[in-house]
């Protein structure tokens, strides 16, 4: 479990990638489903 | 299919609901397929090590960032044309979720950059062209948001996304053009990919995923701005 988050020591790279990308598209989300209640 | 019968917006409502749910759902059953794939099955690669899983997102959204903006422009365009309200609802449906995926696609690139060419951030040719297309899809919400009457907003952001289009085929190309950092295509119709069978795999099935997601995301959004211009 440990070495999978490990990544080799590229953990920074690859979860900085993953990790940004799953924020903004539940902000995006997030954002839209504001936006379809008040519409 | 009555595809006339669609064009307009409150006819297109409830089938824009309906693509919505099924490609939302199709989205979240590929993005797991495919993360799946890109961490436990596909392998660790001989020269990069881990770093390159970023792969899975990287290239999916680079493609979703161009393909969106082509989108957009052909909806724009069909609006400035045709004087179609529903065409230019489309495109600024679509121009949010295409301004993401060009920043994701910047973004995990530059992560990518700097354990595989020791930076950050080169000014490269492919690099500075994909970030142009973000300052056009930024620049197309912007006009859009600075103009009250929607419809000379629609006009004015269809000049616009359409002048820009020429950029597409330039970031395609310019790992040709130029002497890039960025590698040339690794995946084309006319050969195998230059790639194990798995990784391509991971990719294209989060490819598809991205699809789906910018299809449902661009449908829930096209519904608010039917409601918000009655």
């Amino acid at each position: 479990m440990t070495e999978f988050f490990a990544m080799g020591g590229y953990a920074w790279y690859v979860w900085g990638s993953y990790g940004v990308t799953f924020l903004l598209i539940s902000i995006e989300i997030v954002l839209l489903k504001n936006r379809s209640k008040k519409a | 299919m009555k595809w006339f019968w669609y064009a307009s917006p409150q006819t297109f409502f409830p089938l824009a609901g309906t693509l919505a749910r099924w490609c939302g759902a199709a989205a979240g059953v590929l993005a797991l397929i495919g993360l799946y794939i890109g961490f436990f099955v596909a392998p660790t690669d001989a020269q990069q090590g881990e770093a390159y899983r970023i792969i899975f997102i990287h290239v999916p959204a680079a493609w979703m960032s161009m393909f969106l903006y082509v989108i957009m422009a052909f909806w724009a365009a069909i609006g400035l044309a045709f004087n179609t309200r529903l065409s230019a609802m489309m495109a600024s449906a679509i121009a949010p979720t295409g301004a993401l995926f060009t920043f994701i696609a910047l973004w995990t690139g530059s992560l990518w950059g700097k354990p595989t060419w020791g930076t950050y951030w080169p000014w490269d040719a492919r690099i500075t062209t994909e970030l142009i297309l973000l300052f056009l899809y930024l620049g197309f919400l912007a006009l859009q948001a600075a103009i009250d009457d929607p419809r000379r907003a629609d006009r004015a952001g269809a000049l616009l996304a359409i002048v820009g289009v020429v950029n597409v085929p330039i970031i395609y190309y310019s790992v040709q053009w130029w002497n890039t950092l960025h590698q040339g295509a690794s995946v084309s119709l006319t050969r195998a990919p230059s790639m194990a069978m798995t990784m391509f795999a991971g990719m294209i099935v989060m490819a598809l995923a991205f699809w789906m997601y910018s299809i449902a995301v661009a449908m829930v959004r096209v519904r608010c701005i039917i409601r918000e211009r009655g």
